[in-house]
Parts: C-alpha cells; sequence; structure tokens
C-alpha cells in the first residue's frame, strides 16, 4: 500500500489579554454497535420504535434476569479495533459502574474499566490542506447505553422509554493529541468515516449514534511538547470535561468557547476546578453538571454476573481477513491508480458508496475526467434532489456511457451535459439517445465549413470588426456553435473560423 | 478501615436508601464490622495469582446476534408506579 504522508498541523492559539495560549483536547466517543440485538439481552436495538417495546427483562432490570453477552457485538468491536490498527486484548472484563438515574433501571452500566477489549490504536486525521494530526486511541471499550429520558412532555415528570437500555456502545477514549476546535471535528469526522467503512457503527449523529465527550484544556505555548516528550500529564492544565455532544458545529463552538472560559479564569489569577460541563448551544457557553459530581463516586468492581471475557487470535485473525480496504488505504490508491488530486480522492472516498461508484465509472476509463462527472455533475445533481448515491437514476454503466462518447469526440463537453440531464431525468442507454436525437457531434468538417461560411457572408460588418481585432473571432465560433445546435466541434471550428477571416 | 457517621450518610445517599440521623451511628458500626471480618482476608499473600473467576472451567456464555425478546410494553411497566403513553412517568429530572 501506498503511504500518504502528512505534515502535523499547527495548533490553535487563542490570544488572551495578556498571553497566547494553546489547546489540548482528548475526546471520549461513544459510537453505538451496529447490531440486531442488544449487548447482554435479545430485544432488538432498532432506533424510533414505540417507547419501551424493544425491552427485555435484563434491560428493564428485573430482578433475577441475567446477562448474556451477544458474541456479535465482540467481534464489532474488534473488527472496529483493528480497522484503527489497535491491538486486541484477548482477555477483557466487564465490570460495574454504579449510579442512580431513571433511565438506568439496574442502578449500574456494564462495562470494561479495568479491562477493556481493544487497546491503543490510531487515527489518521486529515486536515484538508496538506496536513494532518495522528491521534493515538489510548482504549475502546464495550458497554451498555443508557435509556432516554424525556423532559417536555409533562411540566412535573420526565417519562422514560428503555428502548436504548443496554443497546451495545463502543467509547472510543483518545489521548489528548488534538490540539484544535476544527482537528476535534475533524478527528469525530475521521472516525465516523472508518467505522462506516467497517459497518460497525451507522455514524447517525442525530439519532445519537455516535456522541462524544469533549476534555478541553489549556497551556501556554511549549507545555504541550514537554507533556508528548514525557508523557507527564503535569506540564498541561486542568481540564473540564464537556459531555454528550452529537454536532461537528456545537462541538467545535463548545472548545471555542470552553477554552476562553479557562484563560480568562487564568488569567485573573484563578485556577480551573476538574468538572463536567454541559454546553449550551442557545447561550453559547458552557456549564458545570453539579449533579454529575456528587455522581461521580462510580464505586466500580468486577460484574459477578459475567465471567472474564476470552477470545482466541485465530478468532481475531479471521474477523481481519474479512476487513474493507479502509479510507487512508483506498485514497492513497486513487491518487496512485487513477492520478486523482488529494481533495478529489478525499472526496470520493468520503462515503464507502461514493467511492465504490465511482470505481465503477473508472473502470477502464479516464480517472480523472470520471472523478470530474462524478463529483461535479453527478454529486451536484444529486445534491440538488438531495438524494444519495444509493438512490442515483444514473448509474455507472450510463455515466461511463457518457464518459466513453466524449472521449470519443462523439459528442462535444457541452452536450454531454445535456446528454447527462436526459439520462438522469428520463433513463435509457446514452449511445442509443445520442444517436436517436441527432446529438453527434459534426465533425465534417465540410457541414462546419458552410455553416462558417454563411456566417461570415451574413455579418460583413462584423467581419471587419474581427479583422482589427482577432479577438471578436469569439463571436462567430458562437454562432457556428448555435447554427449547429451545439453539435459542431468546437476545436474544429475555432481552426476554421480563424483561417477564414484570416483569408 | 474505619467507617464514621458520615460515610455511612454518603454511602446511603449513594445506594438512594434514607437512613434516619438517629440510626447512622449503629449504621455504621455494622460497616466496620463488614470490613473488618473481610480485611482479614488481607493476611493472605496473593501476590502473582490470578483472580478466580470461576470453580470450574467455564467460558463465558454467548447469544448470537438475533432479536428473540421485547415487544411486551405492557409486561415492561406492570411494576411503574406511574406509566403515560408507554413511558415510566418519574418526577422531573433535568439538568
Amino acid at each position: 500500500m501506498l503511504d500518504l504522508s502528512y505534515d502535523a498541523p499547527t495548533p490553535k492559539t487563542i490570544a488572551g489579554a495578556k498571553d497566547d495560549w494553546e489547546l489540548v483536547i482528548g475526546m471520549e466517543v461513544h459510537a453505538q454497535v451496529s447490531s440486531n440485538a442488544k449487548l447482554f439481552s435479545g430485544a432488538s436495538t432498532k432506533f424510533g420504535a414505540e417507547p419501551n417495546s424493544h425491552v427485555a427483562f435484563v434491560d428493564s432490570a428485573m430482578p433475577g434476569m441475567l446477562p448474556v453477552i451477544n458474541e456479535f457485538c465482540i467481534e464489532q468491536a474488534v473488527r472496529t479495533g483493528l480497522g484503527l490498527k489497535a491491538e486486541i486484548n484477548l482477555k477483557s472484563a466487564f465490570d460495574r459502574k454504579n449510579y442512580f438515574y431513571p433511565d438506568l433501571p439496574q442502578g449500574y452500566q456494564i462495562s470494561q474499566l479495568y479491562h477493556p477489549i481493544v487497546g491503543e490504536g490510531e487515527v489518521l486525521v486529515e486536515m484538508g490542506d496538506g496536513t494532518a494530526r495522528n491521534v493515538r486511541v489510548e482504549r475502546i471499550h464495550l458497554e451498555q447505553d443508557a435509556g432516554k429520558s424525556i423532559h417536555d412532555m409533562d411540566p412535573n415528570m420526565s417519562f422514560v422509554d428503555l428502548n436504548r437500555t443496554g443497546v451495545a456502545l463502543m467509547e472510543i477514549v483518545s489521548r489528548p493529541d488534538i490540539r484544535g476546535p476544527e482537528e476535534a471535528a475533524a478527528y469525530l469526522g475521521k472516525l465516523r468515516q472508518i467505522l462506516r467503512y467497517l459497518g460497525t457503527c451507522d455514524g447517525n449523529m442525530q439519532n445519537g449514534s455516535m456522541r462524544a465527550d469533549v476534555n478541553v484544556s489549556v497551556c501556554r505555548p511549549g507545555q504541550y511538547e514537554k507533556y508528548q516528550a514525557t508523557q507527564d500529564f503535569g506540564h498541561l492544565g486542568t481540564r473540564c470535561e464537556i459531555k454528550n455532544m452529537n454536532s461537528m458545529r456545537f462541538i467545535q463552538m463548545a472548545i471555542d468557547v470552553e477554552a476562553r472560559r479557562q484563560i480568562a479564569i487564568l488569567e485573573d489569577g484563578g485556577e480551573i476546578v476538574q468538572e463536567t460541563r454541559l454546553y449550551d448551544a442557545d447561550k453559547n457557553e458552557t456549564r458545570s453538571m453539579r449533579s454529575k459530581e456528587e455522581a461521580h463516586d462510580y464505586r466500580y468492581f468486577p460484574d459477578p454476573d459475567l465471567l472474564p471475557l476470552e477470545i482466541e487470535q485465530g478468532w481475531v485473525d479471521d474477523i481481519g481477513a474479512t476487513l474493507p480496504e479502509l479510507p487512508d488505504a483506498k485514497k492513497a490508491r486513487f491518487i496512485n491508480d487513477f492520478k486523482l488530486s488529494d481533495y478529489d480522492a478525499s472526496v470520493l472516498t468520503a462515503e464507502v458508496e461514493n467511492a465504490n461508484y465511482f470505481e465503477a465509472v473508472a473502470k477502464g476509463r479516464d480517472g480523472k475526467m470520471s472523478a470530474n462527472w462524478v463529483i461535479n455533475e453527478l454529486f451536484g445533481r444529486l445534491k440538488k434532489d438531495e438524494k444519495t448515491i444509493t438512490d442515483s437514476p444514473v448509474n455507472p454503466t450510463q455515466l461511463g456511457g457518457i464518459i466513453e462518447l466524449i472521449s470519443s469526440d462523439a459528442i462535444s463537453g457541452k452536450i454531454a451535459k445535456d446528454l447527462f440531464e436526459i439520462v438522469y431525468t428520463e433513463g435509457g442507454d446514452p449511445a442509443e439517445i445520442v444517436e436517436a436525437r441527432g446529438m453527434k457531434q459534426v465533425t465534417d468538417t465540410g457541414a462546419i465549413e458552410a455553416a462558417v461560411d454563411q456566417i461570415i457572408a451574413d455579418n460583413p460588418a462584423q467581419v471587419e470588426k474581427a479583422k482589427q481585432n482577432p479577438k471578436l473571432a469569439g463571436w462567430f465560433v458562437g454562432q457556428v456553435m448555435k447554427a449547429t445546435g451545439g453539435k459542431a466541434n468546437p476545436k474544429a471550428v475555432n481552426e476554421l473560423v480563424a483561417k477564414k477571416l484570416a483569408d | 478501615m474505619s467507617i464514621d457517621k458520615d460515610t455511612a450518610a454518603r454511602v446511603a445517599k449513594l445506594a438512594r436508601i434514607r437512613v434516619e440521623e438517629d440510626a447512622l451511628p449503629a449504621l455504621a458500626e455494622e460497616f466496620n464490622a463488614i470490613l473488618g471480618f473481610i480485611e482479614e482476608l488481607n493476611e493472605v499473600d496473593v501476590d502473582g495469582v490470578e483472580p478466580m473467576t470461576s470453580v470450574t472451567p467455564m467460558r463465558l456464555k454467548r447469544r448470537v446476534d438475533e432479536i428473540t425478546d421485547g415487544d411486551q410494553q405492557d409486561k415492561v411497566l406492570k411494576n411503574a408506579p406511574d406509566a403515560r403513553e408507554g413511558f415510566f412517568a418519574v418526577p422531573k429530572v433535568v439538568e
């Protein structure tokens, strides 16, 4: 595989009243595992059902019910680990994290504090300007999701739906390697892309399939380098954790406003208190979640209902053998094999469906031209109709057909756009449409010459002007194209017009 | 390890069990008795000994990823002190 190399981006600096400050960010991303059933029960994970209709007695924590782990969820966690080039722990274990909240009927969340299933990995986060940050992943553990409380249905009551209770989550914990709001959003985006390629999480942020807790601290320039050299957190500032963010835009705003809050306190001679905070998008501020502080005594202990989770290396290897080509490798291959720009390759590999579509079009055809048509014409047109590639009315064979007609000079680029619109709205085989509707490019110089002669004969005044100012030749080219219904080969017309005017 | 009245109150609060003020000293005493009993285990040297998780060599039981449960809203809500429109209704909890 061809490796793409990048320089590290410049850390974001915020100028305080006195000093410059740098940001240090670590993220805990909760990604819902794509599976049919929950982590420890046989209830469905499907989103949007009637409240409390996807609940087994294990999930509602009826006395005497015991958790039995869903093997596929383990497989998905391992697959994710392998996709992030992480170490897989053949032995892991489940612990109880105790806290009281109405949407957690057990009174504890089953998680993996002491022995997570996945160890250290890494994510390459491209910033789109030729730089990329290598963000280290500290660990991934499996845990249960909580239910959902709805607060706006009644003035005095909260309504609790346990459908989400017990759905498997992967908590992906990064090292504090992220150095600005844009990097944080890009990291989440890259993680989402990889998980979607792997099929281990649908990445639907609106439905809460991916949520992030963001740890933010600030430090003076130079301190971070000391931390990286020693891995000693003492060089960094005290962090605050912003909970439960599920929008890329809000994550960036929250980081910025939280960093500025911390800088103001520090420059005032104050101290940062390590705490959990909540971002309020309406007011664009973060505020302390005091209730969380009280509940912070989680009293973790190994879950006595569950034996340690032991998996075999052979099984891990089997999963590894089924991994798809991942975004970094695919992008590198597109740049190498199809001679695409970094930007085009990024756009085309953003979603695996787009990449597959492009490859089908580009196979045996001009890569650069295929990329242009897929990105500019097809994506542009789909966007206009708010459609995605999976419901594109034009299939790769049809788009490929259009490209072949251009490559063989059968049609001009302008006609090709008209043809694309016909294929998009009416369907059909591009070559047949061109034949049936007489859209073929006129390359017969005799016919073009006749049209040129006609225009010149009809416009003696323009001819005189054009002889003084050769730039006006474009007007004749336009007239000829118009007269031939856009079918004349523009190159031939240009040459003929220039020749005739010079006569 | 010694549990005082304040710690006993804190444990009770975390467990959401109401304990009257005058019952706390006795509760703290009980905790101390239990912990003292367990502390005897510290006399055993377990350095380098892996924790025993099962008396028989058992593997964690797994289930296949199939939907085999759920679709029982009425039963799930049956014991709820208050349920409305398919939800559990609880005193307002809002951040």
